[in-house]
This record gives C-alpha cells, structure tokens and sequence, in this order.
C-alpha cells in the first residue's frame, strides 16, 4: 500500500530503516539530534536511537567529514549531513582526496561506506552562499557516486542504496523538494543506481533532467502537452553511475534532446550527457542538443533577479520548441 | 625490567627502518624507485615504541613520510619494496606507492600524502572503535608540520568532546619542508596545544625508543578504559632533507650534529647491549638477519610484475 508522504519524511523514513536494519549505520551533522536538521529530515532520531548514533558536530565540517571517512574504513556506516553544499567547500579534502581514492590506493581492497546527504539549489532568497547546485564537482572526480532524487519515492529507495553501498556516495537533496508529496510504499524496497526513470513518455522530444528541474520539466511537458506536443522526461536519478542506455534509447526514438540543469551552464553535467548522445546516437539526432541551464553567475539574493539565474517552465518549453524547429 | 628479547624486538624493528631506508634511497638513486620519497631516518624510535606499545588488532594512520610506520606496525619488507617499485606484489599493487601504502591485515589505516588529513582519518578510527566497543586504540602520526593545519584543531576537539580512544603523536622533526617551526608558529612546543583544547598532553624526547614506548603504554591503557584521547609531542629531527632530492641545506650543521649524537638506532642498540646485556654477535646476528630479509625483499620486488593493464581497468570500473 502507498500512501503520501513529503520527500524529508521519505528520507527520513529511510535513514531509520537502515539504523534499525544495521547497527553500524550512525548519523552526524550540524544540528541534527534534538533539533532534527535544518530541514527536518532527522526528526525524531534521536528518541528511537542514542545520541552515539545521532551525533551533533561542532561546526568543523572537514574534520567531522573526516572522521566519517575513517569510520567507514574501520567498518562503520556513517551518513553524513552538511547543511548546504556550498558548506562543502569546506570537506573536499576529504572527499576527493581522502574518501573517493582510499580504495583505489590501497589496491582496490579497502571498501568505503560513507553517505555524504546535503541540499542544494535556489530557495527563496539565501543568496550566493546558501544556494548553489555543485553535483559537476562531485561528478568529475573517479571513485565517487552522485545521486540526485527529485521525487518522495525515489530520495527513499535511493538513500537505502546508498546506505547499503560499499563506496562514498554523494547523495543530494533540493530544498526546495523537502516538502514536495508523492508516492511511496508502506512496504521495503530499494532502487539501483544507474537506472534512470521515465517520468513521462513521449514521442516528439526528451527532456532529460534531474533533482528540481523535474517537476519544473513535468510542468512544461503538461503546457506543451495542450499545444500537441508530447515530451518524454527522463530522470537519471544517478549521475554516476550514469543510466546510458535509457537516455540513448529515449534519443534513438524522439531524435531530439533538451538537456536541463539548475546548475550554472559552464563546465555542467548536462554538457557531459550532450557529448555522450552526440557520441554514440549522432546519426539519430533531428536538432542540435538544447541545453538548458542556469546563468554563470553567483545566484543573487533578490527574488525577481534570483527567479532568472536559474531555467523557468518558458525557458524549457522554449528549448522544447527550438529543437523542433517550431 | 626489560627482557633482552623484547628488547632485540625493538633493535631489530629500529634497524630495519634505517636499512630500509638506506637501500631504498639507493635504489631510487638507481632510478629503480620513481615519484616522491620521505625518508623517516633520524625518527625511527617514535614509529617503533609507539607500535610495539599497541595490540596488532589496533589502528594507526600515517604521514607522507610512512615507512617507518609501517614498518613498525608490521609489515613486511618486501611487500613494502615491491609497491616502492610499483610492483603489483606491492601492498596497493603498485597503485598507491611510497606515500600511500595501507596494511589493513596489521591496522595499519594508511599512509596520506595531504599533511594533516590523516588526522580526522583516526578519529573516524576511533569513533568506530569507540561505537563498536571493539577496546581498540588508534594511534595517529602527524608532523609539526600538520599541527598549523586548520583539521588539527578541529579533530583534537572531537576526539575530546568524544572521549576517543586516540593518541595523537605530533613527530615534531623542526620543520615543515624546509619552514623551521619557530618561524610557523609563536609557540613551539605544539603539546600546549592539546592542553588547550583539555586533553592530557606531553612533550617527550623521540629519539629514545624507550620514553616513546612508556608513554604511549601509559596513554593507551587510558584509553582502554575510556579515558582518551591524548596528545604526545616527540622531539627529533630528520637526518636530511625532506625528500630524498633535498639536501637540506637549510638544516643547521650542529643541530644535526647534535641529534646524530643521539641518534635513536644507536641508543636502542645500547639498550639491547647495556640494559638487555645482549653481546655484540647477538647485535650483529640480528643486524645481519635484517640485512638477509631486506636483500631478498629486493629480488623479490625485482622479481615481480607490473599490474595489467586490464587488471587495473577492473579496479577503476564504474569510476
């Protein structure tokens, strides 16, 4: 049975699965034991499971990050919350150099099971420090997972693969998907990395998106829907490990592609995925591929400005349009 | 109080780390050896009283300048040459080298070539330990040069906080590269430090096998009990530069004169001779044992493969 629930209550769900599943999964971050987290996804913890479990951090993300990279390798399962993913500027030592290599270093023998969970993208007027979408950073670097749920159903499965995985995962939210509905089973289930999910067939287009520009892409499909035109939207849910062939199936059928990021244009996962369909489905492609993305710019505090650094339901469905030459 | 046995341990871990080193840099002056090289010469006795004063089953992490670590922790020389050469015999199958060898089988969490980095590393170790109730200390090498890098503070305020189960030893050879360490900070003796953030702190002489092994007996018995963390400065000095290329010019002459004068291979021989009443072809069996294994451990290493190409693309799948 299914019932609805807020994407923080999914996620929430799914960290007490696996601390009562396995006892050597144990959460740490900034205000996440009596206060719950900033956005509520730790609620409640702290009266099922002891404060050893549920560790409130001084404010010393490298060094608490840190510790939860060593504490995977002598055998813990450690899910690690930095409040905002600008904040981990402050951790990447330890997640490219320390987490994302240690297993690669020493042969490919010693497994790492560290959850880093954060939140980015635009909210409502945080500003340049409190606002951005990194995943290309994590992206880029061997030796990392980078998982992006957009909906209640997905961020639950996702973050029990993540816990269970043998290798650093970088799990992020959006927040402002924490209190979205969807969705999701009473009953256990987990969802794979690397198996996109199609939010919507079609047959003109694919939109291929993922994290909060889904429903923002799901909303333009329904307006493009009522001009005729039928969009299918992929979801990678995964970056990496990237779900090729459903993206390449999907291209090979709709022959157009709009890719969309909230993330600044340059240097952007979605300029990856472009080369990969131009790579290996070329000959099926009707249109150059759009890319949709955020403006590369710092994200500015006030509203109107902050509501254009980032694409709009028009700017998708003008990029739906464009590459079909309408 | 010391049994000439326990003390020939000692020696004969001492004298391999210097054998170790000196052949090595030998044959990266061959160029058999490629990439960087820290020789640990001159501060073998704060590696080898440190492990031998710790259960095998407990972990250490390590710096960029490793090999006596390991060493002491207990690895085999010639699993540690053959990843020098890049070898897959070697520890990481020659993916990881000179500054990154880990033996998990012995504790031994792994060297770390971003100073400081293997500091947050043992907490973690530690917070496991301290979570599982496994009664494992973790025993942490860091440098003068680490104590000015922000995670230093950071991680000894969680490890105090927590209670860990860590001893952090700060090898203060004097300099950071060629940065002496009166020039890197306004106080020189790092074990306040500790102290500030409340944990038990103590300054101690790290050419002296026995000082370091006393101490850290002392703290780890502590920690057993629940009452870590703690921080150990140890005194010494490199006998070169900081890496095998660098002369080390910047090192004055009689301060190195001085520390050559207690240089911690010589005080632990006496201590086998003297305090163990060991006779010198007890001495010169067991340096000549030593120097058996480390001239097989580098036919063995010769001896070895490389990795496959496909055997390394098999690693990095899904990367």
């Amino acid at each position: 049975m299914a019932r609805e629930i807020l994407y923080r209550e999914a996620l929430n769900e799914a960290l007490r699965e696996e601390m009562r599943r396995d006892p050597t999964v144990f959460l740490m971050g900034e205000g996440i034991a009596e206060r719950g987290g900033s956005y509520k996804v730790t609620v409640d913890l702290l009266k099922e499971f002891s404060p050893q479990r549920v560790i409130d951090t001084p404010i010393a993300e490298a060094s608490f990050t840190g510790a939860g990279v060593g504490a995977a390798i002598a055998g813990m399962r450690p899910v690690v919350e930095i409040l905002f993913i600008d904040f981990t500027m402050l951790i990447l030592d330890q997640i490219i150099n320390q987490a994302a290599k240690y297993k690669f270093m020493s042969g490919g023998k010693a497994p790492v099971p560290f959850v880093l969970r954060s939140q980015g993208g635009v909210g409502n007027g945080l500003a340049a420090q409190h606002s951005e979408s990194l995943e290309a950073l994590f992206y880029h670097i061997p030796g990392l997972k980078v998982v992006m749920p957009s909906t209640p159903y997905d961020a639950k499965g996702l973050l029990k693969s993540a816990i269970r995985c043998d290798e650093p995962v970088i799990f992020l939210e959006h927040k402002l998907l924490y209190m979205t509905k969807g969705d999701v089973p009473e009953a256990e289930y987990t969802i794979n990395f690397g198996q996109a999910d199609i939010k919507k067939r079609g047959k003109h287009a694919t939109i291929i998106a993922w994290s909060n520009m889904v429903p923002r892409s799901l909303d333009a499909a329904a307006k493009l829907a009522n001009e005729g035109i039928d969009v299918e939207v992929i979801d990678p849910r995964t970056l990496v490990p990237l779900d090729k062939a459903t993206i390449l199936a999907s291209v090979r059928k709709t022959e157009r592609v709009v890719i969309v990021q909230e993330a600044v244009r340059r240097g952007g996962v979605a300029s990856d995925i472009a080369s990969i369909i131009q790579a290996e489905a070329f000959d099926y492609l009707d249109a150059p591929i759009e890319i949709v993305a955020g403006l590369n710019s710092p994200v500015p505090f006030n509203l109107s400005l902050e509501s254009r650094v980032v694409p709009r339901e028009e700017d998708i469905i003008n990029a739906v349009k464009k590459v079909m030459y309408i | 109080m010391y049994t000439k046995e326990f003390l020939a341990q000692l020696y004969k871990k001492l004298y391999t780390i210097r054998v170790f080193e000196s052949r090595c840099i030998q044959l990266y002056r061959q160029g058999l050896i490629r990439g960087y090289f820290h020789p640990y010469l001159g501060e073998e006795a704060i590696a080898v009283g440190a492990c031998a004063a710790i259960e095998r089953h407990d972990y250490i992490t390590s710096t960029h300048r490793g090999h006596g670590h390991c060493i002491a922790k207990g690895a085999k020389v010639k699993f540690m040459v053959a990843e020098l050469l890049g070898k897959k015999t070697g520890y990481c199958k020659g993916l990881g080298g000179s500054m990154h060898i880990a033996d998990l089988a012995v504790g031994n969490l792994g060297a770390n070539a971003i100073v400081g980095a293997n500091l947050p590393l043992g907490v973690g170790a530690a917070l496991a330990s301290s979570m599982k109730k496994d009664g494992k200390v973790t025993v942490v090498f860091i440098s003068d040069g680490a104590s000015n890098n922000g995670v230093f503070s950071e991680s000894m305020n969680l490890a105090a906080i927590w209670n860990l189960p860590l001893i952090t030893i700060v090898e203060n050879n004097q300099y950071a590269v060629s940065t002496p360490i009166t020039q890197s900070t306004c106080e020189a003796n790092l074990f306040k430090r500790g102290e500030a953030l409340g944990i038990t702190s103590q300054q101690i002489d790290g050419n002296d096998v026995l000082t370091v092994y006393e101490t850290v007996k002392n703290f780890a018995e502590h920690c057993r009990r629940g009452e870590g963390p703690f921080l150990i400065e140890a005194i010494t000095f490199r006998h070169g530069g900081h890496h095998v290329n660098d002369p080390g010019l910047y090192m004055p002459k009689e301060k190195l004169d001085y520390y050559m004068s207690i240089d911690p291979i010589k005080r632990g021989r006496q201590y086998l001779l003297e305090k163990g009443g060991a006779s010198d072809n007890e001495v010169k069996e067991i340096e000549a044992t030593v120097e058996k294994n480390m001239e097989e451990a580098i036919r063995f290493a010769q001896s070895s493969d490389e990795l496959a190409f496909d055997d390394f693309l098999a690693i990095v799948e899904g990367y």
